[in-house]
């Protein structure tokens, strides 16, 4: 598979730390087209350390898609112009000789940048902790089937439980509203057994901790769900509505 | 009841006082357009229903204060969202991919709402305050009359036109984006609920710009 090579115009943003002031720089290189989106980054970046030059700083681990780690906003797309894949899953093939590419970092006041592409996403992380999980005691291994779901069902949560937390909904977002990913964090839990016991104390702690990280509302413009890697739907932002209201009337917690 | 009012102030909460006093306004614009629409039936007609609506004055009243109550609920909303949404952003992209990923109507309630806001300030100068407090208006009953020379002026029939547009965007994405911060958005009926949505919108919004057009050209006759 020996195409020709692209020669591309990068412009990437650098930011050296949080306080200062970023700007964009400028690479021009020649790529395979089955290079993948990280791999030439990679190559900029051993490029740049041969010359004694910072290398630019982004974020990776799987490079399979299932980590959430990388995203990148190329072109104004979070995980760039190719639906239903994380940015480690572009490859080159998918632009044209001569194009130029802005790489920005993810945008939000919830995401404080760290250094040039890496943003700050404890944000999530500390919305997962407030209810992303359920309750039970340990103890020997339970029976398979004991608890019968039903398949829709299952697949549905299991649908949901597909959200990898990378944050490109908030990222595409013109709210910077984190509802698609904690919507997709309650669901997995409310449509099934084991979610019930909590799953309005749930809904209500991780939505009071979203408002504390400064994400906006949604305004239902559904740019998460064209944008999200794992095409997470905006059924499960209604689902968590529902549940909201739900708790406002039923629990007896006063304080969230 | 202070459960109730952080509640109110959430995010989700926020965007359930939209929806809920967005959806009183769809209901209210049914109202306000079948009552216009009797201006095709003539003269008579018009100044009838006007004037029987001025019989039950007390009541209309009332209606007018809950729906201003609605209206400053939506507007207050709508602004405080429009900010906190913008904070929430912070810096923006350079290269701007929303509109490879949300429909232009979506993106621009603001836009839309506010020019809605700014016609209605001026509808209500024009017509309400007329219709309301014109004494010579009052007594001789000849609304129909104010109507038609009032859509004789080019500038303020195009802006009326000008205004339908932007409610139709308005109502196109907010007649199902009510239904979805509701949560009601289920498998079998939300795609009719947006199609349903859709002809709401257009449909609303044609009719009522027909009126300042049909009077232009025609004058009335
Ligand atoms: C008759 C007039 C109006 C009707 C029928 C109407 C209806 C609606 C509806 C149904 C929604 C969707 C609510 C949701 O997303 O859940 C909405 C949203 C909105 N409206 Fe209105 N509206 C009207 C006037 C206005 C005015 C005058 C403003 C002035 C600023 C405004 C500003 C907004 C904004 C900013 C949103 C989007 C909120 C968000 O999703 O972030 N609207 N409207
Ligand atoms: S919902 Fe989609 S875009 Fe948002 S964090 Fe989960 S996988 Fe990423
Ligand atoms: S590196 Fe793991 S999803 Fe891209």
């Amino acid at each position: 598979m020996s195409h020709q090579k692209l020669n591309l115009t990068l412009k990437v943003w650098r930011q050296i730390n949080a306080e200062s002031r970023g700007t964009f720089e400028e690479y021009k290189v020649a790529v395979s087209p089955d290079s993948s989106f990280l791999e030439m980054l990679d190559d900029i970046n051993n490029e740049l350390e041969r010359k004694n030059l910072e290398p630019i700083t982004f974020e990776s681990d799987c490079r399979e898609g299932i980590c959430g780690t990388c995203g990148l906003v190329i072109n104004g797309q979070p995980h760039g112009p190719i639906p239903r894949i994380a940015t480690c899953q572009l490859h080159m093939r998918n632009f044209k000789e001569g194009d130029t590419i802005y790489i920005e970092p993810f945008r939000a006041k919830a995401f404080p940048i760290i250094k040039d592409l890496m943003v700050d996403r404890s944000a999530m992380d500390r919305i997962m902790e407030a209810g992303g999980f359920i309750s039970v005691n340990t103890g020997s291994v339970p029976d398979g089937n004991a608890i019968p779901i039903p398949k829709d069902i299952a697949s549905e949560s299991m649908d949901a439980a597909s959200c990898i937390g990378c944050g490109a909904c908030v990222a595409a977002c013109k709210n910077a509203s984190a509802m698609l990913f904690v919507s997709a964090k309650v669901s997995q839990f409310a449509l099934l057994p084991q979610g019930q016991p909590e799953r309005y104390r749930r809904v209500e702690s991780m939505v009071k901790v979203m408002d504390e990280y400064g994400f906006g509302s949604c305004s239902n413009t559904y740019a998460c769900e064209a944008e999200c890697p794992k095409g997470i739907s905006i059924k499960n932002i209604a689902r968590m509505n529902r549940d909201y209201f739900m708790a406002k009337l039923k629990t007896e917690n006063l304080e969230a | 009841m202070g459960w109730l009012f952080k509640a109110l102030n959430s995010s989700i909460g926020k965007k359930f006082v939209m929806a809920l006093t967005g959806v009183c306004l769809i209901l209210f614009l049914v109202i306000h357009l079948i009552n216009n629409l009797t201006l095709y039936f003539g003269p008579e007609t018009f100044n009838t229903v006007v004037k029987n609506l001025d019989g039950i004055k007390p009541l209309i009243r009332v209606i007018e204060v809950i729906l201003g109550l609605i209206f400053i609920l939506h507007i207050f909303n709508g602004v405080r969202l429009w900010i906190e949404n913008k904070i929430a952003r912070g810096t923006g992209y350079t290269i701007k991919g929303s509109s490879k990923n949300a429909d232009i109507f979506s993106r621009t309630m603001i836009l839309s709402g506010s020019i809605i806001f700014i016609f209605l300030v001026i509808h209500l100068r024009t017509f309400w305050m007329s219709f309301n407090f014109d004494h010579t208006l009052k007594e001789s009953h000849r609304y129909y009359e104010a109507v038609v020379s009032a859509f004789q002026d080019p500038v303020y029939s195009s802006f009326y036109l000008f205004a339908m547009i932007l409610l139709g965007f308005h109502l196109n994405h907010g007649f199902q984006s009510a239904f979805q911060t509701f949560g009601w958005n289920h498998k079998k009926y939300f795609p009719f609920i947006e199609k349903f949505g859709m002809v709401y919108a257009w449909g609303t919004a044609l009719l009522f710009a027909s009126i300042p057009i049909y009077f232009y050209f025609y004058g009335g006759k």
